[in-house]
């Protein structure tokens, strides 16, 4: 290896010829100019002449920070060039450092003597470097070793030094929390300063701590709040408003002392980011102030009228900030904020999306998303699509609480799905999904939606909504049953464009073939049972034909079929459920693509469905399945390999013994067992049963079976099972949907088929249901007793003036977004499942590190030590209250036992330790004397209490060292009295 | 504090980048190029706040400037206020303009320890320390002049002890 030469040293190219010779270079030969640089780079570092070395570290500075390139290389060299007496080498060599060091750098360490040489140096500038330079790459030991020197320099008469010494102790607190307990008082001290810069820094080192945990720096607060009065300096107040906005939640009486100060602030200051910072302040941490939260409201109109977009954007921000807690903020400010809507700026106009939603309530919900969507449809695509995610997070937010209206909304969903760039698919197909096995009574809704959409052969085109068509293809099958016409659906299902579809997606789509092919099948056999057994299949039928003509034809049912004579005739008394006349509003009032199926339906309305269903009919359903899905045979995807194979089988053995059948039937020969026939009415009683939502701790649920080793490593398995690939389509659950299958369908087909069940019998299986599973539900109002239902809510008097402009949201606004509750209804809402841990799913509380215990601990130590020693302090009696506590704690123990004096000479084994401590030997003897009395009782006590007595025993003991935590509260009143 | 400081130019060329927080070099230059495919899709007069949690961590957002063809940029976090930090680009670029006289971006290019002179006065480990312009000029003249002086020595430092191993 060549080493450096004195041409190396004589010839160096500087930092400005390698900026020259970059420059020269395109962006094409530039890498190997660059390669070229840091080979000399790498071979002038290791000259021994400092300024050779220092040229090429600075060189590779340059590199590292604007190029990319690695320098932890050079570590150790940058350690070299730092101790250089030369104040530019050096200056260099710590650039090096804090540019590139960290805490798994290991030659670290030999930075430590240098750093403390540099910092008590005489110079001020090397002092300053060796500063900069601790404060970035501070690790556990250098803020160890050098806290005397910090220490010192905290004290030094130049503010230059101060300062920079001050924010430095922010770095060493948090790598070595012991660091408080020297340097904290000379901090706190220097809050009193004269000079701004210092107390300006001194904040910001508060500022940083309090927002990590800000209960131990409540004790400061008459030092902030002497600031935040006295203080002149926009960015000391800042920082003081942001240390009270965490510490007036805490404190309540501490909030009351500032609000009028910063109020004050509020309306003096011609510093925008001041008053800023004073709203929010007020918005965030004192909304309860009333006076206050009006001014900073105001203020937060004049920014949004302002033409800065920065004002208007912060003063958005500020508005969601507050939006949960007060919504009249935001609602005073509609006008405002749906004016943002339209906003050149994306920023602004996401801020007001999120803000227009929160307005949302269950009442305004159709009119805001009415508009909404004419917005989308005129926005560019990636805000169009923020709009329409923003609906649909809204309107499932708490399992669709502000859904009343179901219909409304699966059609409103399937609008969605029509938009040209709609990227939501993926939301829209898991919402239709739920909503059909949580909203039982907006199922016929969402298989005419459904229905539309697979029938548009051009969406099929659109691989955006492939998951959207399966969705639609899963619900279409699943309740097929309410399809108003099953051939139809089949023909949807089986187009030749779905060959266009994901494998995965059209496996969905020939298992819901299956299941209307099975329905067909089986309402073409079992022509009563089939109108029995699915109760809203009469949906072609005009309501009031229903009503006439099925008397008759249930009795003659029930004649047929004797197994449940009953249920039968209940049904048809309670039959016509308020679906069916919506389903049927929507047909005549939708749109006019629909006037097939109204064609039909007028058609089929006074024929019965059996008649629907005929052989000629069947047998071209048949032809058309195996027409189509026989080539899907060869298909290499075993998804719908396997699917399609059984939908043949079925076809074949149905065709074999169809005329067999057909015979029977003709003669009416009665207890004829046909194969098909069976595995038919087996396949339609299996898809019969309903799948519900599934919780998600049902896996907890599951009884582990016997034999089964949980917690055995399966770590193997990864080599077996590493290559596989799991299948997409993963969001339908088919199974079952609890553990306890058996029992939670039963009820389920009980309750599909027995609807008008009396409402005890109801009340009773759900009880059961519950207990045994733990689901619940909301309270559901009977809705078989409104079976004359309203269409749906639509205001005549605002549909007509809804046109898409920002005008009309306003003026829709000024009518609906006043948060009142409508008195009655139009329509109740319909049951939805709702699981209890699907809702509440807790936000993980994020604990605060170890280290920031480790500080606050120390911070209140100190704080708390300090205001029993300094004379200074205006709180005079601190001390004694201090005391007061300690006694307070020794008071409180004696009684505490006293309350479980009872328990103790049963439970003295298992809470020896304390009784040891802390029972007085009266107390025991006045307790033998009882001891008898209850010991039944005593032992049932004992359990449950020493299950807390040790926590108890032991966040006693803690509270010895911390005796900050109760004391604080008495330091806060001597302030604010 | 603040997480970063960061001028790139308008066609994406980093000119200069300090980071307050540790982050390994391939991490920085991701996050520069990412605020500038942000950036450079912002139509002027727009607002200069911009949420960054998704370059660059939670609790992130960022602030920008733009000057003819530089785009100044901080991150920083919910312990800053975003239009005190406005200021603060302002504050750094005037010094810079009192440094440079009619500031380019090629003072800058040709400047690059100087830049950090001047910000290492103004920021000082992610925490603003000087706001005043004036100021700041003052220490780094001082410093600037600590280093010809150095400078100097070394050269002639340099020359002998070049005979020297001669």
């Amino acid at each position: 290896m060549a080493g450096p030469s004195l041409m190396d040293s004589l010839f160096q190219r500087s930092l400005d010829d390698l900026i020259k010779g970059l420059r020269l270079h395109q962006p094409t030969s530039e890498s190997t100019f660059i390669s070229k640089s840091l080979d000399e780079i790498r071979r002038e570092i290791k000259s021994t002449d400092p300024q050779t070395k220092s040229t090429a570290l600075q060189k590779l500075n340059y590199l590292h920070s604007l190029h990319g390139l690695d320098m932890s290389w050079a570590a150790f060299h940058a350690i070299e060039v730092i101790s250089s007496q030369n104040f530019q080498q050096k200056k260099v060599g710590y650039l090096a450092a804090s540019l590139s060091f960290h805490s798994s750098t290991d030659v670290i360490l030999l930075l430590t003597n240098q750093l403390r040489k540099d910092l008590s140096s005489n110079n001020v500038f090397e002092v300053s470097l060796a500063l900069e330079c601790l404060s970035m790459i501070c690790t556990v030991d250098l803020a160890r070793d050098l806290t005397p020197e910090i220490f010192t320099l905290l004290g030094s008469t130049k503010s230059f030094i101060k300062k920079k010494a001050i924010a430095t102790v922010l770095r060493i607190f948090e790598k070595y929390p012991d660091a408080v307990r020297v340097c904290f008082k000379r901090l706190i001290e220097n809050l009193e300063s004269n000079d701004v810069g210092i107390v300006s820094a001194v904040m910001g080192v508060f500022c940083e701590l309090a927002l990590k945990e800000p209960k131990s720096y409540l004790p400061l607060a008459p030092e902030f709040y002497r600031i935040l009065v006295d203080s002149r300096n926009n960015w000391v107040l800042i920082k003081v408003l942001k240390v009270f906005s965490k510490l007036a939640i805490l404190e309540p009486r501490l909030a009351k002392r500032v609000v009028e100060p910063i109020c004050e602030h509020m309306r003096r200051s011609g510093a925008k980011s001041l008053v800023f910072e004073c709203v929010r302040t007020i918005l965030s941490s004192l909304s309860e102030y009333e006076s206050a939260l009006k001014l900073a409201v105001e203020k937060v109109r004049e920014f949004l009228v302002d033409d800065d977009p920065n004002l208007k954007y912060l003063g958005l921000q500020a508005l969601s900030v507050v939006s949960l807690k007060h919504l009249w903020a935001v609602l005073e400010n509609k006008d405002l904020v749906i004016k943002s809507l339209s906003d050149d700026d994306p920023n602004i106009k996401l801020e007001a999306l999120q803000l227009v939603m929160a307005m949302v309530s269950e009442d305004n919900v159709h009119e805001i998303c009415k508009v909404l969507i004419s917005y989308a449809l005129k926005s560019e695509p990636a805000f169009c699509n923020e709009i329409l995610g923003s609906i649909l997070s809204t309107c499932c937010r708490n399992v669709y609480e502000i859904i009343i209206d179901f219909d409304w909304y699966v059609s409103l969903l399937g609008e969605i799905s029509r938009i040209p760039h709609c990227q939501n698919g993926e939301e829209i197909e898991k919402q239709l999904i739920d909503i059909g096995m949580r909203v039982k009574d907006v199922r016929s809704e969402l298989v005419r939606v459904g229905r539309e959409l697979l029938i548009d052969p051009a969406l099929l085109g659109n691989p955006v909504i492939h998951r959207i068509l399966s969705a639609a293809a899963w619900v279409s099958g699943e309740y097929v049953e309410l399809s108003k016409n099953p051939f139809e659906l089949m023909e949807a299902l089986l187009q030749p464009r779905t060959i266009l579809l994901p494998p995965s997606i059209r496996a969905i789509y020939v298992q819901s073939a299956f299941k209307v092919l099975i329905f067909c099948l089986y309402s073409y056999l079992f022509p009563d049972e089939a109108v029995a057994s699915s109760p809203s299949l009469p949906v072609d039928l005009d309501p009031g034909v229903t009503s006439s003509i099925s008397p008759k034809e249930f009795s003659e049912s029930s004649d047929v079929v004797v197994t449940e004579p009953l249920a039968d005739r209940e049904m048809d008394e309670g039959f016509n459920p308020r679906d069916i006349s919506q389903s049927l509003e929507d047909v005549s009032v939708g749109n006019g693509g629909d006037t097939v199926i109204a064609h039909e339906q007028t058609s089929c309305s006074a024929t019965l469905k059996k008649d629907y269903f005929t052989q000629e009919s069947i047998v071209k359903l048949l032809d058309l399945v195996e027409r189509t899905l026989c080539p899907l045979m060869g298909t290499h995807e075993v998804e719908i390999q396997e699917r399609v194979g059984n939908i043949r089988g079925l076809t074949e053995l149905i065709k074999q013994e169809l005329p067999e059948f057909l015979v029977h039937k003709e003669r009416n020969v009665e207890g004829v067992k046909v194969k098909a026939l069976e595995i038919v009415k087996l396949m339609h009683d299996a898809f019969l049963e309903e799948l519900g939502p599934v919780s998600t701790s049902a896996q907890e649920r599951v009884p582990i079976p016997e034999g089964l080793m949980l917690m055995e490593n399966l770590g193997d398995l990864e080599g077996i099972c590493g290559d596989i690939q799991l299948p997409i389509p993963s969001q339908f659950c088919f199974g079952m949907p609890h553990s306890g299958g058996r029992e939670s369908t039963s009820l389920f087909n009980q309750q599909t088929d027995e609807e008008s069940e009396t409402s005890y019998e109801c009340t009773s299986l759900l009880a059961e249901h519950r207990k045994r599973h733990g689901l619940y539900y909301l309270p559901s109002e009977k809705l078989e007793t409104i079976s004359n239902a309203c269409p749906p809510a639509k205001d005549p008097q605002q549909s007509d003036d809804l046109n898409d402009d920002g005008q009309d949201l306003v003026k829709l606004t000024e009518q609906s977004l006043v948060p009142k509750k409508k008195p009655n209804r139009a329509k109740p809402r319909p049951v939805v499942v709702k699981l209890d841990e699907v809702d509440g799913i807790t936000i993980a509380v994020s604990k605060p590190e170890s280290k920031d215990y480790l500080i606050s601990g120390a911070v209140r130590e100190v704080l708390l030590g300090n205001e029993v020693s300094s004379a200074q302090h205006k709180l005079p009696d601190k001390s004694s209250n201090k005391r007061r506590e300690k006694d307070k704690l020794d008071i409180d123990q004696p009684s505490d036992t006293k309350e479980n004096l009872a328990n103790v000479g049963k439970s003295e084994t298992s809470t020896s330790k304390k009784s040891k401590h802390h029972i007085p030997g009266k107390e025991r003897k006045h307790k033998s004397s009882r001891k008898n009395a209850d010991e039944r009782e005593d032992v049932q006590k004992d359990k449950t209490k020493s299950g807390h007595h040790n926590p108890r025993h032991k966040a006693r003991q803690r509270a010895d060292d911390n005796v900050d935590v109760i004391a604080q509260t008495p330091v806060i009143p001597d302030f604010l009295l | 504090m603040i997480r970063a400081v960061m001028v790139i130019n308008t066609t994406g060329k980093p000119r200069f980048s300090k980071f307050y927080d540790f982050q390994p070099v391939e991490k920085q230059q991701e996050i520069m190029r990412r605020i500038y495919a942000v950036l450079c899709s912002r139509p002027e007069s727009v607002c200069n706040f911009i949420e960054a949690e998704s370059i660059s961590g939670p609790d992130t957002r960022f602030v920008y400037k733009h000057y003819a063809t530089l785009y100044f940029v901080f991150l920083f976090d919910s312990s800053e206020n975003e239009l005190t930090m406005l200021d603060l680009i302002q504050v750094f670029a005037e010094t810079l303009e009192k440094c440079f006289k009619n500031v380019c971006e090629l003072d800058l290019v040709f400047n690059y320890s100087k830049m950090h002179t001047i910000l290492d006065e103004i920021i000082f480990g992610g925490q603003v320390l000087e706001t005043n312009s004036s100021e700041v000029m003052k220490a780094v003249e001082e410093i600037s002049k600590l280093e010809t002086a150095s400078s100097a020595l070394s050269l002639v430092h340099k020359s002998v002890s070049g005979w020297r191993s001669r």
